[in-house]
């Protein structure tokens, strides 16, 4: 068996972080390489680098055993490695073939784009992998598992034999994460070997051939699937033990902190995809929404935070009513929200971290006195949270976008957690974070509950609404089949009505079978 | 603890996170690259190119033995003409850049809360046209009422010109590119009709009068130097822009606007009001420009007043990078290069178009630095890398 690709001794500094130190790594042919860590280890780093868009400080690459230079993607890709990026790089307003092409186009007579060219190769790509997508669909239009599909049609396209997933799963179903990895397994069948990234340990046991575990920008140790277990897995990577069940006493539920009355909301294309649903959340205790997800669960979320306007129906926040209120009204009722789309609501990228710490509340004091803004306060917030919610960050002056995904989540919960709140709306609050951030989240969800927050919990991880709900609400194309008490709930049956299926039918059906 | 926390925080100065030095050695690069293409152009017309850039030097900044001169002269005699004519192609270039200054502001602006202005001529010629307005018509006032109020009215007249548009995006969704593009042609054909009809002055150009003295904003020295306070109006509003967009909440709300509309939403800022504002503020700078040439350097307004300040001031705000500092330099630059433009052209017969090639490659330069850093193979400090689509969420 040969390596196709090592990596050895890379070394890579930021200003102020070593994001890499002196890592060694192989990876061999036809295998899925699995590279876990904790947020900020340096899996990102490491592996723009691989792809040539950032240079190492030290450190030698080697692809089937030839020592490679790469100073760009363009050397990757000429190597034969591809990468689909932790955020993907596709452009929305362009249809599946533009973006396929993109930077590669073929010319019909040296001067016309050949689309059709390239539509019957993505076919064929797709055949081969069992890559279903429609060459001619816009990417905006396409949910993000699809996406996704797109990004690694794009890296087959450019004939990469390597190829590198960042974090693939954190943002898919269930049921498309069982896609991919059944993808990924075609691929391996084809020849191709595959390094992953992901925070989900279960994941790893399952597909990974072989086990890299970084922490600090340094290598900890690699552990062959079959030695491990989620637990090892999570010590290797923090450091010491977590604890992957959320330790929580029974809740204490007071009265009634939200209240929906049979609300509607469409989308922004205007669809409707909320449809009549009325549920309540009272002080003290958690609702978690489950529900695969693209079925009214974000819009729920963006009309109870007054980003998007009500058709019909009432949400009453303690007793006011706040349907089509402003945000900033909503906000100032105590309601805080943990957005699903970091990037999109929850910070402004090239804004320094301490600006971000506060996005919500700078018009208030002690954040700004008249109009002016004490930049002091501002930034003793900033470093007292970083501290508090151990932020990895070289200093709260760099801007969020130099943060590794999981440590921008950190900040937005760190903001919302800080103001005084009585409803908290927290959607998908660890995608892609790793476990030991993952833990200290629950936790302060819980402490937020104890504390008498009503906590709605929207979340596509089963895992996670299991842990942290005291009741359970699924929804399915746009309604609420059933809000069931946590301690009855199970995977099976949270499953069946997340299918939109009530499970009571179904046992009768199979009663009725001879 | 964790590997990061091991460094010391510092507090990074300048504009955009890195120090001052690295943010002006792109810039002082692209500009002298400008200056060597420039030249070969210059050696291409058949021109030395020393004459040509020693008449440039000199008609913007002026010479050195000339000034030392004019000082001895008025010293012993008390003669000051010779020192005049010395001082004359400096205090030039900073009447020119007065304009540049707050126009480039204007732009700036705009940018900052994700507007792209391009009314900015229009709005200045409003401006010019309201302040003359005042200038003219009202009599008797004393200087201290009558200059603010003359100033004012400029202000006010811009920023109902830029509101107009910003109130139809906000309201209409309509874009401000097309909007403010119509807004400058209505101003056009207006003032065509305000100079020809109720606005002109006795005659048959098509002028205003003259303004009242009182509206004047005074000169620091007599004529022909036209330097006047003007540019000390311009520096105190970069400053005041400066101050109030990244010290103010206000401020804040606008670049959250500009930088992430929806996380502003998020955090609950108003966004088309956001607009409104924006436009009227770019609007009144635009304005001010206008007041500041009526009533520092021309005294009246006449056609073709506004001589293209309004759309140069798209590139100031990109070379500036749209931080008022950065404008306040960048028109510096151009205020120069235009009046050392006209001493090369009469004295060393290149023709004033160089300039105009000059300034555009120092723009394109400025506007792509990717080119800057590979002729000078300046390391790229990474910043944030574009991201298309964002993978969260749809
Ligand atoms: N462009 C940058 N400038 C400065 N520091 C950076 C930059 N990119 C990453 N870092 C820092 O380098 C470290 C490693 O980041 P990286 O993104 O590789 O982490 P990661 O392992 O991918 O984490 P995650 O699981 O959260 O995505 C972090 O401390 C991060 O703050
Ligand atoms: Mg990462």
């Amino acid at each position: 068996m040969t390596n196709v690709l090592e990596l050895r001794g890379i070394t890579k500094r930021f200003p102020g972080v070593l994001a890499n130190d002196k890592v060694d790594i192989t990876l061999r042919e036809g295998k899925i390489l699995a590279l876990l860590g904790e947020n900020g280890a340096g899996k990102t780093t490491l592996m723009n680098i691989l792809y040539g868009l950032y240079k190492p400080d030290e450190g030698q690459i080697f692809v089937r055993g030839q020592e490679v230079d790469i100073q760009s993607p363009n050397d990757a890709i000429a190597r034969g490695i591809g990468m689909v990026h932790q955020h993907f790089m596709l452009v929305p307003v362009m249809t599946v073939t533009e973006n396929v092409m993109l930077g590669v186009e073929p010319t019909k007579n040296g001067v016309f784009l050949d689309h059709d060219k390239v539509a019957d190769r993505i076919r064929e790509i797709s055949d081969q992998y069992g890559l279903e997508v429609d060459p001619h669909a816009y990417i905006k239009d396409l949910p993000v598992g699809i996406q996704q599909r797109v990004e690694i049609i794009k890296v087959l396209y450019r004939q990469a034999d390597i190829l590198i997933l960042d974090e693939p799963t954190a943002v898919l179903t269930p049921q498309e994460v069982e896609g991919l990895f059944r993808i990924l397994q075609t691929l391996i069948d084809k020849g191709k070997s595959i390094i992953f990234i992901t925070h989900k340990l279960k994941e790893v046991m399952n597909a990974a051939d072989d086990i890299t575990v970084l922490r600090l920008g340094r290598i900890v140790g690699s552990i062959d699937p079959k030695d491990a277990t989620p637990e090892i897995l999570a010590s290797m990577m923090v450091g010491r033990d977590v604890n992957l069940v959320v330790m929580k006493q029974p809740a204490k539920p007071g009265e009634d902190v939200l209240k929906v009355n049979d609300l509607y909301v469409r989308d922004e294309r205007k669809n409707m995809t909320v449809n009549g649903v009325s549920f309540d959340v009272c002080k003290g205790e958690v609702l978690g929404v489950a529900g695969v997800q693209g079925n009214g669960q974000t819009e729920l979320v963006y009309a109870l935070t007054g980003l998007l306007p009500v058709e019909s129906g009432e949400i009453y926040l303690s007793g006011t009513a706040i349907h089509n209120k402003s945000p900033r009204t909503i906000l100032e009722h105590g309601v805080a929200h943990i957005p699903e789309d970091r990037q999109r609501h929850g910070l402004i990228l090239s804004f320094p971290i301490y600006d971000n710490m506060m996005l919500c509340t700078y018009y208030e004091a002690p954040f700004a006195k008249g109009v002016s803004l004490q930049e002091n306060v501002i930034q003793n917030n900033a470093e007292t949270l970083v501290k508090q919610y151990d932020v990895r960050t070289p200093n709260i002056y760099v801007n969020a976008s130099a943060l590794s995904g999981g440590n921008q989540q950190k900040v937005i919960v760190a903001r919302e957690f800080s103001r005084p709140i009585q409803l908290l709306i927290a959607s998908q609050p660890t995608r892609g974070l790793d476990v030991g951030s993952i833990e200290y989240i629950h936790n302060q969800i819980i402490k937020k509950r104890d504390e008498g927050t009503g906590v709605l919990l929207v979340s596509s991880e089963l895992d996670e609404i299991l842990a942290l709900s005291d009741r359970i609400a699924v929804m399915y194309k746009g309604q609420i089949m059933d809000v069931l008490d946590a301690k009855n709930a199970n995977k099976d049956n949270l499953g069946l009505l997340m299918a939109g299926v009530h499970p009571s039918e179904s046992t009768q059906k199979e009663e009725r079978l001879p | 603890m964790t590997q990061t926390a091991t460094v010391k925080a510092t507090k990074p100065k300048g504009i955009g996170g890195g120090t001052l030095g690295q943010a002006l050695l792109v810039p002082a690069l692209a500009v002298l690259s400008g200056l060597i293409i420039g030249a070969i152009f210059i050696l291409a017309i058949g021109e030395n190119v020393l004459t040509a850039y020693g008449a440039l030097f000199r008609g913007s900044f002026g010479s050195l033995p000339a000034l030392i001169e004019g000082i001895r002269v008025y010293f012993s005699t008390g003669e000051n003409q010779a020192l005049v004519r010395a001082l004359y192609p400096f205090t030039e270039s900073l009447v020119t850049a007065t304009p540049y200054i707050l126009t480039g502001l204007s732009v700036a602006v705009g940018f900052r809360c994700g507007l792209f202005n391009i009314g900015a001529e229009g709005q200045f010629f409003i401006g010019a046209l309201c302040s003359a307005f005042v200038g003219y018509s009202i009599r008797g006032l004393p200087a201290f009422i009558h200059l603010p109020l003359a100033i004012l009215g400029g202000a006010l007249g811009g920023a109902v010109w830029g509101m107009i548009p910003g109130y139809l995006k906000a309201r209409f969704g309509a874009h401000e590119v097309v909007n403010t593009i119509m807004m400058n042609w209505i101003a056009f054909r207006l003032s065509d009709w305000l100079l020809n009809g109720p606005m002109q002055a006795s005659g048959f150009r098509p002028v205003t009068p003259n303004i009242q003295p009182t509206a004047e904003l005074p000169r620091f020295f007599a004529d022909p130097l036209r330097f006047n306070w003007g540019f000390v109006l311009a520096l105190v509003m970069a400053y005041i822009v400066y101050w109030f967009l990244f010290k103010t909440t206000l401020g804040f709300e606008i670049r959250s606007v500009g930088a992430n509309p929806d996380a502003a939403r998020y955090a609950g800022m108003n966004i088309v009001k956001n607009f409104v504002f924006v436009m009227a503020l770019a609007g009144g700078l635009a304005g001010m420009a206008g007041s500041a040439q009526v009533l520092g350097v021309d005294h009246w307004v006449g056609q073709g007043f506004a001589a293209g300040y309004g759309f140069d001031a798209i590139a100031l705000a990109l070379v500036g990078k749209s931080h008022p500092f950065g404008v306040v330099l960048a028109a510096l630059l151009f205020g120069f290069l235009r009046s050392g433009a006209t001493e090369m052209q009469s004295m060393a017969g290149i023709p004033i178009d160089i300039i105009s090639i000059i300034q555009g490659l120092v723009i394109i330069f400025i506007a792509a630095p990717a080119i800057i850093r590979w002729i000078y193979r300046i390391p790229t400090i990474k910043t944030e890398e574009t991201v298309l689509t964002r993978g969260w969420g749809s």
